[in-house]
């Protein structure tokens, strides 16, 4: 009893058989079970289609499950701020408000919360420091480059000092140089704040070099097929890239896919 | 005279000085035309003429243009505060808007020609009378536009506001507000110009009952007497408001999204 007590304190996500299916009767996720530890950094890896971003909504609450339920630290997303937690989501597109400056836009959720403005202020400046934007903060988000607005809008999930780091694609749309620099950004952030990712991707080598754990999934209709620990020590350089296990672990997951791709296509004959 | 050159190059200025050429070249073919083929001035004043009229019959015209604007700006600000608090109603919910969005649309295609003589007969007083009828024309750019603007949020937006518990005043003042002001601006700008139109086609229709004068009152008065060029000034008049009114509109909607929307940077 005592040992499944401490047990479940250390867990930040709970998702018990949570499903999705869309009124018109699209199955978009079937029944998931996944438990995220505290501090893990996972990965839910799988083609467009799989249900890896709906899954994600549905952790956040943006979107509800249709069957069984998701709790954060025991308790429903909506209790999140009684019990002084807080979770950010990063968004595929940057999704900034276009009128308003760097430093507005990352102090908008202070802002909302009703954080006086002094105190505001300061967390913004630490925020913008930690992307290295300082310089721009009264730059609009059209004036910065992609990659920029990027590291803004992760500015702006950081500065409410989350424990739980929700990110959809966050990098799916940045050429590769930036993606990997930015990769390399959040591992060490992720290290010095202590949170727990979960972080989606269609990358596979992404996928690899972030996580602690990859969760595989596959297409029509979207479900979990395969969990592979990715067994390496932190900080990951540019060299674990070009390693051996690298490629073993990219190999493997590659095959777990062809795998799930090919029993959709024996499903459809 | 190389830094002459660069002056004219530039974009801003030629902004103004292309359709001046414009201008000079039309207003000297029509006085040459008018001069070199003797036409009468109760066919066609030259332009000399149709000023000099402007100034002499200065005292009737500019109490009509004052006339012409009061009606104009009244119907504009009447078009706008009631258009925005109709579309603050249709975002209320889709049911409002489905039901009331048709009469709306009503509204504007029935001919205000047709209806303003109901309309000065109804109302006793002829200014308001002619502020309404201008106002009803103006008023659908408002409403259409405005209410697509507070729709058209980015729904990640709208997703993050829902993530940090925004309050629905917050969802409004800090996001549906900001992002629908492009089309508010647009709205307004189309119907400035038809709180003009319907300023004088109730002026025209309100005339012939014989109420007192704007410019489109001096134009039926002209008509009848058969003074063209106080006809035409009074018509260099209208399009002068109209133009005055345009460009404010102009200047306005830089001002208020010259830095952020992508319609109002300037791609140099």
């Amino acid at each position: 009893m005592s040992s499944s007590l401490s047990q479940s304190s250390s867990i930040s996500i709970d998702i018990q058989s949570a499903d999705k299916t869309y009124p018109n009767g699209t199955k978009a996720l079937l029944p998931v079970t996944l438990t995220v530890k505290n501090g893990e950094f996972i990965t839910l890896l799988g083609p467009s289609g799989c249900g890896k971003s709906t899954l994600l909504k549905m952790v956040a609450g943006l979107t509800a499950p249709s069957n069984g339920q998701i709790t954060l630290w025991n308790q429903p997303v909506e209790k999140l701020n009684a019990q002084g937690k807080k979770l950010a989501f990063v968004f595929q597109a940057p999704t900034l408000m276009p009128w308003a400056n760097v430093r507005a836009n990352v102090s908008l959720p202070l802002e909302l919360a009703g954080v006086p403005s002094a105190q505001a202020d300061s967390r913004v400046s630490d925020a913008l420091a930690l992307v290295g934007l300082s310089k721009f903060d009264s730059a609009l988000p059209r004036a910065l480059s992609g990659g920029m607005q990027m590291r803004v809008s992760i500015a702006r999930s950081l500065v409410i000092n989350p424990q739980l780091l929700l990110m959809d694609e966050p990098f799916g749309a940045l050429d590769e140089i930036t993606r990997h620099k930015l990769d390399a950004e959040l591992l060490a952030l992720w290290h010095s704040k202590a949170l727990t990712v979960v972080f989606v991707t269609h990358s596979i080598h992404e996928a690899v070099f972030l996580s602690n754990r990859v969760i595989m999934m596959a297409a029509r209709p979207g479900r979990v097929v395969d969990e592979i620990i990715i067994n390496e020590p932190y900080p990951r350089t540019s060299e674990f890239m070009v390693s051996p296990q690298f490629s073993r672990y990219a190999k493997q997951l590659q095959d777990s896919l062809l795998l799930a791709s090919n029993t959709d296509e024996e499903e459809m004959t | 005279m190389k830094k002459g050159r660069i002056f004219f190059q530039q974009p801003n200025v030629q902004r103004i000085t292309y359709p001046l050429l414009v201008a000079i070249v039309i207003v000297s073919a029509w006085e040459a035309l008018v001069v070199g083929m003797e036409l009468p001035p109760y066919l066609v004043p030259s332009p000399v003429l149709t000023l000099q009229t402007l100034f002499s019959d200065w005292v009737p015209l500019g109490l009509a243009l004052v006339t012409t604007v009061k009606i104009t700006l009244l119907a504009f600000v009447t078009a706008t505060a009631v258009g925005v608090m109709v579309s603050f109603l249709f975002i209320q919910s889709r049911a409002i808007e489905t039901a009331l969005f048709p009469y709306a649309v009503l509204l504007q295609v029935t001919p205000i020609v047709a209806v303003a003589p109901l309309i000065i007969i109804w109302v006793k007083s002829p200014t308001l009378s002619m502020v309404i009828c201008a106002s009803l024309v103006a008023l659908f750019p408002i409403i259409s536009n405005t209410t697509l603007g507070l729709r058209s949020v980015d729904p990640d937006l709208k997703s993050y506001f829902a993530l940090n518990n925004a309050t629905p005043w917050q969802v409004l003042s800090r996001l549906r507000i900001p992002s629908a002001l492009p089309y508010f601006f647009g709205g307004l700008r189309i119907s400035s110009g038809l709180a003009l139109i319907g300023a004088v086609v109730a002026e025209f229709v309100a005339g012939t009952g014989g109420t007192s004068s704007g410019l489109a009152y001096q134009i039926l008065q002209a008509g009848f007497q058969l003074n063209i060029p106080r006809m035409f000034a009074a018509l260099l008049l209208i399009s002068m408001i109209g133009v005055a009114l345009f460009s404010f509109m102009a200047w306005l909607t830089k001002r208020a999204l010259g830095s952020w929307h992508s319609s109002e940077i300037s791609h140099d």
